[in-house]
């Protein structure tokens, strides 16, 4: 059933975006938006828009009732959660599938079996595709540490099975330090979380990251190559490219075809991302987690595959098969995003929300600027702080980075602080040419060369 | 006039460090010049807001999760 009238259960740049493939696909569009976002371009482009709650985003792009009462309001016949918010929430998606609408995405139970990492990992090693290499369970002895580290290999990490979010983490390089560590983290892990089991992982010391892009159609998938967003700053990314330089034909052969098996194998519909670590020493790469929706990095992939994505998922969910088998999808140039964010680069990247006065945007066939800018438009305070994303395509990586400086020069947005100059830096710096980069190294970097204000 | 303390910045207004805490200060409480009143998030940064002088918390003037704008008076100082 194809889908005639697409509610936006979203924002920003994303909502423009999804509205932009929703019309080239004739499809009516309706913008749902907080009060915030009254005057938002998502909402001057769309056919129709809905208020859907006070600024406040648990009080309405957070709000499943909402939702799907603006799409039962506006006789909308599918909804798409575009990234972030809703987006990767599995009772949603079940609760738009109930009210009898179609969700742009894969299906409730494949979001929540792909969102829980103990599951995600076991389909993956299930599909043959490498996890990072840990304990089986929960250890505990010291002898059982050992043994676990040996057959792992060091460095590994000890981690708290109560904690998350890099808390209760501690790294041993030898068989010596992991015997004093193991007491000293159990009983800190004791303390801190009343819990003091602890599991074990490798360490993949300047690991990159690596990401493989899918479509499927719950029977089929196919990959759009491969991404590296390893410059990320605070674990956000910050500059993304596709391919990625660091791969070999034949390491890039093998992570895209186990992110086409694990997808094949999940039955997975519609696009999705699958994110591993690299390691440049030993070339292996690891499984780490599976992104069940549309990704901000995703027009990279657009740039070397000619692929609309966004265009792609929507008509899956209206019901068609892929278009395109494993053959057609070719791999042309290099493209390269940066993430504008309306933060001082020179003031430790304090977002600071403003009026946005002229608005100078590079035109050019090799660039693409993917924003919810326009002149006169008042940022609000209450969302992320993402402008706008900057895209390049070249034959090759060193054009793409030199078209990505020219680009940047000519994109002018006065009203307030952006990172720009934080770009213009990267496109500068021989270790970004080199792409003698890995997630590590961006903060250190930053530390030692400051962004001037 | 009772004197106010004013948000810093336009965002929301948070009164407690995270949903499961108590608040940061409540009405009656005495608070000193430093003394963190609140939160507000400013594209998903947030911001202490500290008094900037000193007194009794009469009322506050925003509800915790509200939209606030720079320089709206969120405190009362009784």
């Amino acid at each position: 059933m194809a889908i005639k009238k697409l509610l936006i259960a979203n924002r920003g740049e994303i909502a423009v975006r999804i509205i932009r493939a929703a019309q080239a696909l004739n499809i009516a569009t309706v913008q749902a938006h907080s009060m915030a976002d009254a005057d938002s371009l998502a909402v001057k482009m769309a056919d129709e828009a809905v208020n859907i709650g006070p600024p406040h985003a648990a009080k309405s792009y957070l709000k499943a009732e909402a939702l799907l009462q603006a799409a039962k309001d506006t006789g909308a016949d599918a909804i798409h959660p575009g990234y972030g918010f809703l987006s990767e929430n599995a009772a949603f998606a079940q609760a738009v599938e109930d009210a009898g609408l179609i969700f742009v995405g894969p299906s409730p139970e494949t979001i929540s079996r792909l969102g829980d990492k103990a599951a995600a990992r076991a389909a993956a090693e299930a599909a043959g595709v490498p996890t990072v290499p840990g304990s089986a369970g929960v250890l505990e002895t010291v002898e059982e540490a050992r043994e676990a580290a040996e057959r792992i290999g060091f460095p590994v990490m000890i981690k708290a099975s109560a904690g998350g979010g890099g808390r209760g983490i501690k790294i041993a390089d030898t068989a010596d330090e992991l015997a004093k560590l193991v007491s000293q983290a159990r009983s800190e892990a004791q303390a801190a979380f009343g819990d003091g089991s602890l599991y074990m992982e490798k360490l993949v010391r300047n690991a990159r990251h690596i990401e493989v892009q899918v479509l499927g159609d719950g029977t089929d998938a196919v990959h759009c190559f491969e991404r590296e967003c390893s410059l990320q700053r605070r674990r956000q990314k910050v500059w993304e490219e596709a391919p990625s330089a660091a791969l070999d034909d034949a390491q890039r052969q093998a992570i895209c075809t186990s992110a086409v098996n694990l997808a094949r194998s999940v039955g997975y519909r519609g696009a999705g991302t699958l994110e591993y670590l690299f390691d440049d020493a030993s070339g292996e790469f690891y499984f780490i987690e599976m992104n069940t929706r549309i990704q901000v990095e995703h027009p990279v992939s657009e740039m070397i595959t000619g692929i609309d994505l966004v265009q792609e998922m929507i008509r899956i969910a209206g019901g068609e098969k892929l278009r395109m088998t494993q053959d057609d999808i070719v791999l042309d140039g290099h493209s390269i995003e940066c993430r504008i964010n309306a933060e001082d680069p020179s003031n430790n990247f304090m977002p600071g929300p403003g009026t946005i006065g002229r608005l100078v945007v590079p035109t050019a066939d090799h660039v693409r600027f993917d924003t919810l800018l326009y002149e006169g438009y008042t940022i609000p305070p209450f969302y992320d702080s993402l402008l706008g994303k900057l895209i390049v395509h070249g034959p090759d990586r060193a054009t793409a980075i030199k078209r990505m400086a020219e680009a940047l020069d000519g994109l002018t947005i006065e009203g307030l602080k952006t990172t720009i100059p934080l770009h213009q830096a990267l496109a500068q710096s021989p270790d970004v040419m080199k792409n003698a980069i890995h997630t590590q190294y961006l903060e250190p970097w930053l530390e030692a060369n400051p962004i001037p204000s | 006039m009772a004197e106010q303390i004013v948000s810093p910045l336009p965002g929301t207004f948070y009164r407690k460090p995270s949903p499961d805490e108590p608040n940061f200060k409540n009405e009656g409480d005495a608070v000193a010049v430093g003394d963190v009143i609140g939160l507000v998030e400013v594209m998903k940064t947030f911001n202490e807001v500290k008094a900037d002088k000193a007194g009794t918390i009469g009322s506050f003037l925003a509800d915790n999760e509200e939209p606030v704008m720079a320089g709206q008076p969120l405190v009362d100082l009784g």
